[in-house]
């Protein structure tokens, strides 16, 4: 009996430790579009984009002044849906 | 009616609906004026939250700043909105997992060291002061405005205000209250935003507008602005003339601080369940964008309405004359806000007209003075943290919008005082008093304790607030920058890594020692005038300014963190299982009180 319980344990550590790879992977793939549409597009590699012209203006002026806004919420939401179903899949969920 | 009677017939009204949701949902125990329980929907917390968040310095300050500087201070747009990523990702589902009330709680736990816990106290204390001190600022020129009083009387007028409000309840008074309070806010930020909006653009959305053609000349709205503001010598709205490393580094500040400010991360122990803190940040965000996409259109439309007004016939015709400022009901605006001492001109060549151009810039200055309008701007004064509040007087709107926006600056200045003095006195009562020096103090004594604090800080900030190191929303950043180099690397490495107690101790007072003194080198000791050795114009580092220094001061905070911790003894066993049961949402049970 005892065995089997360790053996439980051991199995629910295994899964824990893929929950939370998967939910770093997640965190990370996120992050890295957040500073692409922000430091990126907004600051960085605005003059790249200095030929697409939006409403009078240039592309990374609407990023930095609005499309940045609407990826970061896209990805709050986005990162929530994938987690709920991570949280189901491994079973974790409250 | 007149505009005055106007004004206070609806801040009036809103503080009664205020006051009267304070009295309803009073708090009784320590539980409830901490968390409120744990009934709140995600939905009513990110509106909630969004109001405590949404202060004096995104409602007041923030679009004037980007009115008169243009893309260079989009930083404040991404900053403010990029910050609820970090949190939503990195600290919300885990600090609700974790399951106590504060912030310092999370770390002196973590850390398993009282000291650590402390330190977190301190460090909390810091930011949230100098945000009061933002606030205070914003506050005082709402106040003077709406009363018609100088700026200074508007300011202890407010200050009084704002401690009888906080004081009356905890949370869960102030849940609800900050319910009504974005409503307010938020009508108060978009409604004239859709009248001047559909004025210059014929688009009812303003963030549309934005990109959209200027009705009058039909060509796009910013190429018009970028023509108009060039005529005048000053630099093209759409340009980027800035800094791009202190940019980057300011728009990080912004960012990391946000998500590193004890009354917003509090916030997220009010949910009930682990899921719930994700979808909450969510819906804060959804809250605040709505005003943060209307901000930058505010900006550039009133930067064009304010140009036109002084060069009614283009730069090439008449600039305004001193006669119709006086006279005509379209510039009553003018004198209304000469009266607070925060707008102010000159005939300077006794021409009798107001010339406004950028009298730095030398070939604007000769076609000027070719013109015959002199060689000095006229314009002498024009505080940016009145922009927002004239807007709806500028543009000539209904006297309803002006009362309106009155009340909304006013709700924005009022629920983030609140929440952080909550905050404060959270930290001073429950964490500094009842968790280290007192353990044994009666519930009743904590909340007497609690109440000394909101009014000790509230009278530095005042204080403070009358000689404020910057406008609103800088002073704003400044306590991000604080907040971003002390409390977010320690709750991030607390979840993320096996940081020990040592490392962590180490990490904050270093990330806060160094921001403090780059912070008051440059504005002065304790925000003193006269104090600093040097100023943000010409930094002590390069190009980074006191308001960009936070992120360097959270770099500093993790390098130092991680060096230490390698060097000492790793964290035991106990911790490292609540370090593996913090990454699981499964079996997070209610907040309860870590005694």
């Amino acid at each position: 009996m005892a065995d089997q319980t360790s053996q439980n344990d051991s199995a629910q550590a295994e899964a824990d430790k893929g929950y939370w790879a998967a939910n770093v992977r997640i965190i990370l793939i996120s992050l890295v579009i957040w500073a692409l549409v922000s430091f990126g597009f907004g600051i960085l590699l605005r003059p790249a984009l200095s030929g697409i012209s939006v409403g009078g203006t240039d592309l990374g002026f609407w990023f930095a002044q609005q499309g940045s806004i609407l990826v970061f919420l896209g990805l709050i939401f986005f990162y929530a849906m994938k987690m709920n179903k991570l949280d189901r899949e491994y079973g974790v969920e409250e | 009616m007149d505009q005055f009677t106007i004004n206070l017939l609806f801040v009036g009204a809103s503080f009664a609906l205020y006051i009267g949701i304070a009295i309803w949902a009073r708090a009784g125990s320590t539980s409830e004026f901490y968390a409120a329980g744990r009934g709140v929907h995600p939905v009513t917390n990110g509106m909630a939250t969004a109001a405590d968040w949404m202060s004096a310095a995104s409602f007041i300050s923030m679009a004037g700043l980007i009115a008169f500087t243009g893309y260079d201070n989009s930083s404040f747009l991404m900053g403010w909105t990029g910050g609820y990523v970090l949190l939503a990702l990195l600290l919300a589902p885990y600090l609700r997992k974790f399951g106590k009330f504060t912030v310092s709680e999370f770390i002196g736990d973590r850390f398993y060291s009282p000291t650590a816990r402390v330190v977190a106290v301190i460090c909390l204390i810091v930011a949230s002061t100098t945000y009061v001190i933002g606030q205070m600022t914003g506050v005082g020129v709402a106040f003077g405005r709406f009363l018609e009083v100088d700026n200074t009387t508007g300011l202890f007028i407010g200050a009084a205000v704002v401690f009888a409000y906080a004081v009356f309840g905890g949370m869960k008074g102030v849940t609800y209250t900050q319910v009504a309070q974005y409503c307010v806010l938020i009508m108060a930020y978009t409604i004239p935003a859709i009248f001047i909006s559909l004025q210059l653009t014929g688009n009812p959305i303003p963030a549309l507008g934005l990109f959209g053609d200027h009705a009058a000349s039909g060509e796009p709205l910013l190429a018009k602005l970028d023509q108009i503001v060039a005529e005048l010598g000053f630099n093209e709205y759409t340009a980027h003339h800035a800094d791009t490393l202190n940019m980057v580094l300011f728009t990080l500040s912004l960012m990391i601080g946000t998500a590193g400010l004890p009354h917003v991360i509090m916030r997220f122990f009010t949910v009930p369940k682990v899921s719930d803190a994700r979808w909450s940040a969510g819906w804060t965000l959804v809250f605040i964008a709505l005003l943060y996409l209307t901000a930058p259109a505010v900006g550039a439309m009133a930067r064009l309405n304010i140009t036109e007004q002084f060069w009614p016939n283009g730069s090439t015709g008449e600039p305004v004359s001193v006669e119709t400022i006086e006279s005509d009901a379209a510039y009553t605006w003018m004198g209304t806000w000469q009266q607070t001492g925060l707008l102010g001109w000159e005939d300077k060549n006794g021409d009798g007209k107001i010339a406004y151009f950028n009298e730095k810039n030398a070939e604007t200055v000769a076609a000027m003075e070719a013109a015959g309008w002199g060689s000095e701007n006229e314009l002498t004064n024009f505080n940016r943290d009145i922009l927002v509040l004239a807007n709806p007087e500028i543009a000539n709107l209904p006297g309803w919008v002006i009362g309106l926006v009155a009340a909304g600056g006013l709700a924005a200045a009022l629920s983030t005082a609140a929440g952080l003095l909550l905050a404060i006195s959270t930290a001073v009562s429950h964490d500094l008093i009842k968790g280290s020096i007192n353990p044994a103090i009666s519930e009743k004594n904590e909340l007497l304790s609690a109440r000394i604090a909101m009014a000790v800080a509230i009278v530095v900030a005042t204080y403070l607030g009358l000689n404020p190191p910057g406008f609103a929303a800088q002073t704003v950043a400044l306590a991000f920058g604080l907040a971003a180099a002390s409390i977010f690397p320690a709750l991030m490495m607390g979840i993320f890594t096996k940081v020990n107690n040592k490392g962590a101790v180490a990490g904050m007072l270093a990330g806060l020692i160094v921001t403090l003194i780059y912070i008051f080198l440059h504005k002065g000791w304790l925000f003193i005038p006269g104090t600093n050795s040097f100023t943000d114009a010409d930094p002590l580092l390069g190009t980074i300014k006191s308001t960009s220094f936070g992120a360097i001061g959270a770099m500093v905070n993790f390098a130092v963190a991680y060096f230490v911790s390698k060097s000492t003894d790793p964290i035991p066993t106990e911790i490292e299982e609540l370090v593996e049961s913090v990454r699981i949402p499964r079996g997070a049970g209610a907040a309860v009180d870590g005694h």
